[in-house]
């Protein structure tokens, strides 16, 4: 396995390299590459050749109905599925999710899971030797509301170790999975907190090359959100792609 | 503490917690430059969250018309990707698309055209299905598929057609968009009465056609 100076070399070389190309006149990378090595994972999993570009048919524009029917209002609060509360640093995370041209996705299904306070997944192949939380499972799910609006209320995760390098950790994040009114705006993502001295050395955070686009997957601590002698809020807005897959659909058939 | 979470079933954020949130500020305030969010990876840790039961039904196998469509997910090595979760989402039977709210608690009558699976150790997958009508005339009946998987900082777009439409395939939009020579890794494989096999390459010999919606 490589070092992590070996690793941030990688990043720091890929970086200098997207940052000259768009000095040369190119649009910064919006999404991360799929061929990015220093997230080793990456190496046999990307595809080789160009991706065919179509253009989206009605299938496309639409995106599976998602409502009250799927997910109870119980499920956006990560805290209360055990028999007590669990241990972290209790918050609440909200925003909108948005298309390109800034209008609400409503009715639309978004779901997180995150590690506990310690770093730990409730999964059987994680195998980081930190504490389970047996009051913390670390899913949550919601529909958006009239504005696009979500709000979650958990614990802030920890980092974690993982084995892309020696003594690589990942930043602490919750991952987010979202559908917008078009199947084509699909987006698996993951949220970070602000200041996390692990940005730097992360491939994953660092697989977007561009530093404007990274610190758009970070919450802002937001003081109007947190709640006084009980929570700390962050607020963070998802804006998906958009507009051309949306506008078949128009503003009225939302509901 | 006591436990004074007693209004968690009232509607709204503001009513998570024990204590009332600022609504209003949720409602409104914006934050961000407003560009589009970045990708990131599903990872590895997706197992005890995004799949549900019966993610994978989209009917019940002992439907008249049901049909099985699974296959294999392979790395650039040839190697089984046993960590990947692939999401499907068609029409039905007559080419019309659900509006049915319902996936993610299956009752077993609705359609509602999306399904969820993940592959197991052996990188497998299996979705129980109708066979899509075509969605308009010219168009060839196809599911579309996304994959994500540790290793994907973005997730994949592709769609299966089925072998048996080969005039349908010679007017489909999609099918034309791709080179003739690798047209062959979109049609799945018939393997068994009303079962298809559709394997899914992500880099390498046999690469399947991934695709990019322009918007
Ligand atoms: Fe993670």
């Amino acid at each position: 396995m490589n070092s992590q100076n070996e690793i941030t070399e990688e990043i720091l070389a890929i970086e200098a390299d997207a940052r000259k190309s768009v000095e040369a006149g190119g649009s910064p990378e919006l999404h991360p590459r799929r061929d990015y090595a220093p997230y080793r994972s990456s190496l046999l999993r990307h595809p080789t050749h160009e991706l065919v570009r179509v253009d989206p048919e009605e299938i496309e524009r639409v995106s599976p109905a998602f409502g009250h029917t799927d997910v109870s209002l119980l499920e956006s609060d990560l805290t209360i599925a055990h028999a007590a509360e669990p241990i972290g640093e209790r918050i609440t995370v909200s925003g909108h999710v948005l298309d390109g041209e800034g209008r609400p996705v409503r009715n639309q299904l978004v779901e997180i899971w995150q590690a506990n306070a310690a770093g730990r997944y409730v999964h059987k192949r994680d195998q980081h030797p930190a504490p389970l939380d047996p009051n913390f499972t670390g899913v949550g799910r919601a529909i958006t509301g009239e504005n696009g609006e979500y709000t979650f209320q958990t614990i802030k995760p920890g980092p974690y170790p993982w084995r892309n390098h020696v003594n690589a950790w990942r930043p602490a994040h919750i991952h987010f999975s979202l559908f917008g009114s078009a199947f084509t705006q699909r987006l698996v993502t993951q949220m970070y907190f602000p200041s996390d001295p692990l940005f730097a050395l992360d491939p994953i955070y660092q697989s977007i090359a561009d530093p404007a686009a990274r610190q758009r997957l970070i919450g802002a601590y937001d003081h109007s959100l947190s709640v006084p002698e009980y929570s700390l809020g962050y607020r963070w807005d998802i804006v998906l792609t958009g507009p051309k897959s949306t506008w078949m659909e128009g503003e009225e058939d939302h509901d | 503490m006591t436990d004074t979470r007693t209004n968690t079933d009232a509607s709204g954020p503001g009513a998570i917690g024990p204590v009332e949130l600022n609504t209003s500020q949720i409602g409104t305030e914006r934050q961000g430059d407003g560009k589009q969010t970045p990708s990131q990876t599903v990872g590895p840790f997706f197992g005890y969250a995004l799949p549900y039961n019966k993610g994978w039904e989209l009917v019940p196998p002992h439907r008249a018309d049901a049909i099985r469509l699974h296959g294999t997910v392979f790395d650039g090595d040839g190697a089984v990707v046993p960590d990947a979760i692939l999401e499907i989402w068609q029409a039905d039977a007559t080419g019309t698309f659900s509006r049915e709210q319902g996936s993610l608690e299956p009752d077993g009558y609705t359609f509602t055209g999306f399904g969820r699976a993940s592959v197991n150790l052996a990188g497998h997958y299996s979705f129980t299905t109708v066979k899509p009508g075509p969605t308009s005339v010219g168009r060839a009946p196809s599911v579309l598929v996304t994959v994500f998987a540790r290793g994907l900082t973005h997730h994949l777009f592709t769609r299966v057609f089925f072998p048996e439409d080969t005039d349908a395939h010679g007017t489909d939009a999609v099918l034309a968009a791709v080179p003739a020579d690798r047209r062959s890794t979109l049609l799945s494989v018939s393997d068994g009465p009303a079962s298809y096999r559709f394997d899914i390459r992500l880099q390498g010999d046999g690469e399947t056609v991934f695709l990019d919606f322009e918007n």
